[in-house]
């Protein structure tokens, strides 16, 4: 058999259960590879398949970290995928700018997206010059105080029910041999739980004059060297955590090792995969049981440009899909995050989501720091926090003098 | 013997034009990719480019917030002591078991794969090894300490001040082998007559090494230098794998801080600016070097 | 070669060294030859440990189940040898949505090895040959501008690779991965090709040019059958290369193409719930496999070809 026609029957192998379909195949791209990430994903591309196309997974380990440069790559390269994922925010504007990404609009508009989608600031991360370019699919907030009921009892320590009840039980968690704090050493961890301590300990106004205002006084003023103080004794209850990744620092609270950790709300599909029980087997603090206020952050699709005309209706779908009511609830259940529409029926939410939906309600939501600083900010952040926490020889004046000449250059 | 010369008549013209085409690819690398490359990167470091190039000038701003960021200048140092260091000992180690395999040992095919096969290995598994051998949980520390000495400390990859050398260790490891390899073939190159001669005239062997065999060595050096030089310049998937650049950013590497700001912080401008300052650097070392070594010989 | 005079001269040379070597404890003098084995083979196996562990450790733990490996330390044997995370880690380890391990990348490998190995030392060998053999005014500078390029790191220069391939069309395609390949195995083959052919006796070449034989004649006809050992040489370069590379296998490729490398990364990346160490190091020792199988074979023509090609300049 020649080579020719051996290919020929390979190529009508794969494409004879695809062609009774009518499918398109979509190439999606996302770094959701953790035990809770991957069920919710799963959720996403059964809702894609039953409409008629075929998910074809490209999924990157190692966080956005590394995927993100790929993804960019391949979109300069001119050799898009699908859809990929990005954090909400600007990570994909230049993309947008240089006319790279679809223009959703027409699907939006016909999805009443500017009406179903809460809050609202989700879609406007999305607009550029007037035009929608993502579609959000989910929220995301950081201001979360995971906590091992477990632990807390070992110690002898009633569970805490604020950050400040948590730090004076500190010394309680590491006579008993456990880690008061687990913090993982991927930067965006130190940064996050920075972040978390601006708006928990200082208030949305403190968060707001510096990271939308960039206001570099304030930066530099006594509320924000009040935060410092908290992080330096964060960083004390956190030393000795050596893990990496932020599931395996979640995975110390779930198992009792560690007292705590400050986390975002997708450590709960962690707790969840392993059989946990809010409230009876760890206890969740939204804005870290102080000052109720989430952001909202969160990740969205983009879709590059493509040639192919079904391709891109495929797209469309992709896209429809994504904000569906029904996935959105099964995919969101399963990560741990909020869904991006108010008029989902989540009544098989768990305590701790229930709690964000009340904040959520409440309308104490705000912008993300993806959505109000650039990257280049964020990873010059990212640099100082993650040598802060690290190294306790800078001291808090030194870290905060940093902290207010990013503030300063930020955009 | 005579050729059917179906190529064409022996012309020096024609030869030359024949080697000229062959180069072809060749001269196209070095000016299209490496001097093209580098040119557009030089060119673009002086532009606030973001995630796509775009020109748009700033003078020198890049290169002042450069030398004013703390990552920047750790990941400096990092690789001046990983540099320095890992030259010294691959040389050292390389040459040391070189001579040792070249005493008329046996089994010398046992032990020449042993110290050659982690060579074989890529960085990103070099590294999760010896992250995982390093580990204060259950590597070398847990093991000495349930030997009875409980006040052991080795934890190179957490600990901000050595963790360079945790590093190192993981580095040394995998490309020890090939220097050793080298320097072997350069050891069985040299003539037997300088050893019979060096001992007529009782000249010890330390010295017989010092002083005779590693400068006729000279050739094999070069090319290991060139062969360890460029891999710590390049130094990065070790990083990535073993520490990420922690704890906090005690380890970081120039490579890496290039690579984070081109696509992490979607800066492209100070990562160009940051593999300028990195070209630069191997250009001055290198290009008068070069320019000795393989210019100015006349050969062939 | 082995003879009589230069065991004796080496022998006599470490007579002379070995006060040093053994310190000045002042011990009793033994039979020379005999201390002289004992330090060196014992230098040699202490060395030759440190060498092993890592591959020991990768080997045991691959082969131990989870509980065992929380328990114990990293050195001890498995009590209970279980291949299940080599099992896991060849054909069901997940990343998001793809749980068939590694399996789905081996061929993957494959096919961007073998093209890429071929044509990146075809190009240097050709090259280097020309550069020690045929050179005009100005090879040199070329050459050396591709020496410093041997010092780039390759992450400086996705963007432009990035952008030439997206002007040739190539982008994504197996040529364009082919082609990078090929241009950064150019710097250090290149150098050993044209070392290897400097070092060949001067009056071959001008004896078959007096022939009136070509460039390509003189390549095919002379040149390449006696180059045998530093092609070895390159191919054993470039095959743990290219089999290793992470980097150019996911920027370059698609999901469908990837190599065997992205989905280690993927299997040692993605955590889901605990780390599982011993399915990692099984997925290592698979990726591993094939530039270890290559060294076992022909590391013995390694150093052959080492030698012939890296010794002279």
């Amino acid at each position: 058999m020649n080579l020719r026609a051996l290919k020929a029957i390979l190529v009508a192998g794969v494409m004879l259960p695809a062609a009774q379909a009518a499918a398109t195949d979509l190439e999606v791209t996302h770094w959701w590879t953790s035990g809770g990430e991957a069920a919710a994903v799963k959720e996403l591309a059964k809702g894609f398949d039953a409409t008629g196309n075929k998910w074809v997974d490209g999924a990157i380990a190692g966080s956005g970290g590394t995927a993100r440069p790929i993804m960019i790559s391949r979109i300069t390269g001119g050799d898009p995928m699908g859809a990929t994922q990005f954090n909400h925010g600007r990570q994909a504007q230049e993309l947008v700018e240089a006319g790279l990404m679809r223009d959703l609009t027409a699907v939006a508009e016909k999805g009443k997206w500017k009406d179903i989608i809460k809050p609202a600031s989700l879609l406007e991360s999305c607009t550029i010059k007037g035009k929608i370019y993502c579609a959000p699919v989910n929220i995301h907030s950081w201001q979360w105080l995971w906590l091992s009921n477990e632990a807390f009892k070992k110690a002898g320590v009633e569970v805490p029910k604020n950050w400040n009840e948590f730090v004076a039980a500190g010394p309680a968690l590491q006579k008993a041999g456990i880690q008061p704090l687990a913090l993982g050493g991927q930067p965006w961890q130190a940064t996050g739980a920075f972040d978390t301590l601006i708006i928990s300990l200082g208030g949305k106004d403190l968060y707001m004059k510096v990271f939308k205002d960039k206001d570099a006084k304030a930066a530099a003023g006594p509320e924000m060297a009040a935060i410092f103080k908290a992080a330096n004794e964060a960083r004390k209850l956190a030393k000795g955590t050596n893990v990496q990744d932020w599931n395996q620092a979640t995975n110390m609270v779930v198992t009792g090792k560690a007292g705590g950790q400050i986390m975002g709300d997708w450590a709960q599909g962690e707790f969840q995969l392993a059989g946990k029980k809010a409230g009876t087997d760890y206890t969740c603090l939204p804005g870290l049981g102080l000052n109720q206020y989430l952001t909202a952050g969160g990740d969205a699709f983009y879709f590059p440009v493509l040639k192919d005309k079904s391709k891109s209706e495929a797209q469309d779908k992709l896209a429809e899909t994504i904000v569906d009511p029904k996935v959105q609830v099964a995919f969101n259940l399963k990560k741990g995050s909020l869904p991006v529409r108010g008029d989902v029926d989540l009544s098989a939410a768990n305590d701790c989501m229930k709690k964000g939906l009340e904040v959520l309600a409440k309308g104490n939501i705000l912008s993300s720091t993806d959505q109000l600083l650039s990257p280049d900010t964020q990873k010059q952040k990212e640099d100082l926090f993650s040598q802060f926490f690290a190294n306790e020889s800078i001291t808090p004046e030194a870290a905060q003098k940093r902290f207010a000449d990013i503030i300063a250059s930020a955009n | 013997m005579t050729l059917r010369s179906s190529a064409g008549r022996p012309s020096q013209l024609f030869r030359n034009l024949n080697s000229k085409v062959a180069l072809i690819p060749m001269m196209l690398v070095a000016l299209v990719v490496f001097l093209g490359g580098t040119i557009w990167t030089v060119v673009y470091s002086f532009t606030r480019s973001g995630l796509l190039p775009r020109l748009s000038f700033v003078g020198l701003d890049q290169y002042e917030r450069l030398w004013a960021a703390p990552r920047w200048i750790i990941s400096i140092q990092n690789l001046a002591i990983y540099g320095i260091l890992s030259l010294i000992f691959s040389l050292v180690i390389g040459f040391v078991l070189a001579a040792l395999m070249d005493q008329k040992i046996r089994f010398e095919n046992t032990f020449r794969t042993i110290f050659l096969y982690p060579f074989a290995l890529s960085f990103i598994v070099t590294g999760l090894v010896w992250q995982w051998i390093l580990n204060p949980e259950f590597g070398v520390q847990s093991i000495v300490r349930s030997l009875g000495w409980s006040t052991f400390e080795f934890d190179p990859l957490y600990n901000s001040d050595i963790v360079i050398y945790g590093i190192l260790i993981a580095g040394l490891w995998q490309g020890t082998g090939l220097v050793m390899c080298l320097m072997l073939a350069g050891l069985r190159g040299i003539d037997e007559d300088i050893w019979k001669a060096s001992r007529v005239d009782g000249i010890p062997m330390w010295k017989t090494y010092v002083l005779i065999i590693i400068p006729m060595m000279r050739p094999v050096f070069i090319t290991t230098l060139v062969l360890i030089a460029s891999g710590i310049v390049k130094v990065y998937d070790l990083v990535v794998a073993q520490t990420s650049g922690g704890p906090g950013i005690a380890s970081e590497v120039p490579a890496k801080y290039v690579y984070d700001y081109m696509f992490q912080a979607q800066n492209l401008g100070q990562g160009f600016a940051a593999s300028t300052m990195m070209l630069l650097t191997v250009a001055i070392i290198i290009i008068p070097w070069a320019y000795l070594e393989f210019g100015g010989k006349k050969r062939g | 070669m082995a003879n009589i005079s230069t065991l004796n001269s080496t022998a006599a040379g470490f007579d002379a060294v070995s006060p040093q070597v053994a310190g000045p404890s002042g011990r009793k003098p033994r039979k020379v030859l005999s201390r002289r084995n004992i330090i060196l083979y014992g230098l040699l196996i202490v060395a030759a440990l440190y060498y092993l562990l890592p591959l020991y450790v990768m080997i045991v733990t691959s082969m131990k189940g989870m509980p065992e490996i929380r328990m114990g330390n990293i050195f001890s044997p498995p009590l209970e040898i279980t291949f299940e995370p080599w099992a896991k880690a060849w054909a069901s380890a997940c990343t998001g949505l793809n749980c068939d391990g590694l399996s789905r990348g081996f061929w993957n490998s494959v096919r961007i090895l073998v093209p890429s190995v071929l044509v990146s030392i075809a190009v240097a060998s050709v090259s280097g040959y020309a550069l020690a053999n045929w050179r005009f005014k100005g090879s040199e500078l070329f050459f050396s501008i591709l020496i410093v390029g041997a010092f780039i790191p390759y992450q400086v220069m996705i963007y432009p690779i990035v952008i030439i391939l997206r002007e040739l069309g190539i982008y994504g395609t197996l040529t364009g991965l082919v082609i990078v390949h090929t241009i950064f195995g150019m710097p250090i083959l290149t150098l050993l090709f044209r070392n290897y052919f400097t070092s060949l006796p001067e009056e071959l070449f001008k004896a078959a040019r007096i022939d009136g034989a070509g460039f390509w004649q003189i390549y095919f006809r002379i040149m390449l059958p006696m180059a045998l050992p530093i092609f070895v040489v390159a191919m054993i370069l470039q095959v743990t290369g290219i089999w290793n590379d992470f980097l150019f296998g996911v920027v370059f490729t698609r999901p469908d193409s990837y190599p065997m490398t992205v989905q280690l990364n993927n299997i040692v990346n993605s955590v889901q719930g605990v780390k599982e160490y011993n399915v990692n190091m099984a997925a290592t020792l698979l990726t591993g496999a094939v530039p270890l199988i290559v060294y076992f074979v022909s590391g013995r023509l390694f150093v052959r070809g080492i030698a012939a090609g890296a010794v002279k300049g």
